[in-house]
């Protein structure tokens, strides 16, 4: 099992590694929703500053959109998906195998969306742990949502559209509770970002459980 | 039960008679009518304006009502959903289908009245702050999204699974939506259960719950007629599909009987 999801996930990053679509399109992509943020708010800075967390979670939001349109991609072109369930890997190994090759994509975007808000807004991080935390613990249950839904419109012509108009919504605790624990370690409102972290525990661990639940039946049905 | 109505009603196998209507429906359907124009009577002329929204509380008469029936539907969907996942019965799925429609329907509905009752009584139409008003909102966006999965185009069981998926996605994912806003502002403008505090008069209390049957009725109706639309469309398909299959046989047997011959 857990080999599968270690060959799963491995293939996924080597495709993304080759191809160096995160790190040559997404990445840059990333900034410039940064950059543009900034101009949407007149570049003043208390404002920036007071909106950094949500700017910052908004922008994961629309780079999740792209790398699970990437993830799912892979699958549906030549026939991948039909090889992936010839080759007797578990479902449950696959789904979490392709969240984990999203997590580590939307990581390397975080890291460096942390570095364009300390220089762009001016953030000051008061608290490494926790921000540091809520970036892996949102990010896994992003991956999680996000891989199971790309699953279900894999099958679906208009996949490109339909993908943001399912994702985003219910995505919609995850920017309230990241934005909030951001608020928390950033230091710009005082509020329990511990507890918010708690929350986005619990959504990342309903939604793996649904899609680990439901992702054989929507790999072999659809 | 409504499944053997709905066959009944396919007009002898001729399709262009097929009709949702039966008697009982005409019959639900004219006491919809006419508990819809007595509950604008009760609304708008009978019950007394409140002490301190005045006339604006004549919206609750149909917001709280659809609001219950929003929840109402979506809980059919979901439980629908799980039943389609479970036992595949297409009659769990088109229900599922139904109910989301009609639901998102009421769901508007929920979100207008709301607003316009928001105006006079909070002065705003929209307030962020409180909990019941983004969560369904929320649950409005997620249940779009369900309608857009069913009208994407497919193969039906294929259509069905993904639809089920995406209506389980969104009744797990209401709890924590609702907790996430209720912390995020930790405050609340919205009326406390308007039944039961035991303020209401009893006209405005007899128009509520009066408000809330006929809406009742109404879903029920609606629910029978969408239903019965939805089995059509599936018996229409499955129709399709075995005339095909009918047509491609008879092809192989003329070519099998032909070869043969030719043999001989």
């Amino acid at each position: 099992m857990l080999a599968d999801i270690a060959a799963v996930a491995g293939k996924d990053l080597r495709i993304e590694w080759r191809s160096r679509v995160t790190a040559s399109q997404v990445i840059p992509f990333a900034a410039l929703v940064l950059v543009l943020f900034g101009f949407a708010l007149d570049a003043n800075r208390p404002v920036l500053e007071r909106a950094t967390p949500g700017l910052f979670w908004m922008t994961v939001l629309f780079v999740t959109n792209l790398a699970v349109q990437r993830s799912t991609s892979i699958e549906t072109s030549d026939g991948a998906r039909r090889a992936l369930l010839l080759a007797g890997i578990e479902p449950v190994a696959v789904f979490v195998g392709k969240a984990l090759a999203v997590a580590v994509e939307l990581l390397a975007v975080e890291i460096v969306l942390v570095g364009g808000v300390l220089v762009f807004y001016g953030a000051e991080i008061d608290d490494w742990g926790l921000l540091v935390l809520t970036c892996v613990v949102a990010t896994m249950a992003v991956a999680a949502a996000g891989t199971l839904l790309g699953a279900l419109v894999a099958g679906i012509r208009a996949r490109e559209t339909v993908l943001p108009i399912l994702l985003l919504p219910v995505l919609a605790p995850v920017l309230i509770s990241a934005t909030r624990a951001f608020d928390d370690a950033l230091g710009s409102v005082a509020v329990q970002g511990w507890a918010w972290l708690g929350l986005l525990a619990g959504f990342g661990v309903l939604n793996s459980g649904l899609g680990a639940l439901a992702y054989g039946v929507l790999l072999e049905e659809t | 039960m409504t499944t053997q109505v709905a066959a009944q009603d396919r007009g002898d196998g001729d399709p262009t008679r097929a009709h949702t209507g039966s008697r009982a429906t005409r019959g639900l359907g004219l006491v919809v009518l006419a508990g819809l124009v007595a509950l604008v009577l009760l609304a708008f002329f009978a019950a007394p304006p409140d002490d301190e929204q005045g006339d604006a509380v004549r919206l609750i008469f149909i917001h709280v009502p659809s609001a219950i029936l929003t929840y109402v539907a979506f809980f059919t969907t979901a439980a629908g959903s799980a039943m389609w996942l479970w036992k595949r019965s297409s009659w769990w799925d088109i229900t599922a289908h139904a109910a989301a429609e009609i639901g998102v329907m009421f769901c508007a509905l929920t979100l207008f009245t709301g607003s316009i009752w928001g105006r006079p009584t909070w002065n705003t139409y929209w307030d962020w702050g409180d909990v019941r008003l983004v969560t369904t909102l929320i649950l409005f966006l997620l249940m779009v999204g369900y309608l857009v999965v069913r009208s994407s185009g497919g193969d039906d069981p294929a259509v069905s699974t993904r639809a089920a998926i995406v209506g389980l996605l969104a009744a797990i994912n209401i709890p924590i939506v609702n907790r996430s806003v209720e912390w995020w502002f930790d405050r609340t403008l919205h009326q406390k259960a308007s039944l039961t505090d035991g303020k209401l008069e009893d006209l405005t209390l007899f128009t509520l719950v009066f408000g809330l049957v006929v809406g009742l009725l109404f879903f029920v109706w609606a629910m029978i007629h969408r239903f019965r639309v939805g089995w059509l469309e599936h018996q229409a398909r499955a129709e399709d599909l075995d005339e095909a299959l009918e047509a491609r046989r008879s092809e192989a047997a003329a070519a099998g009987s032909s070869a043969s011959g030719g043999e001989a």
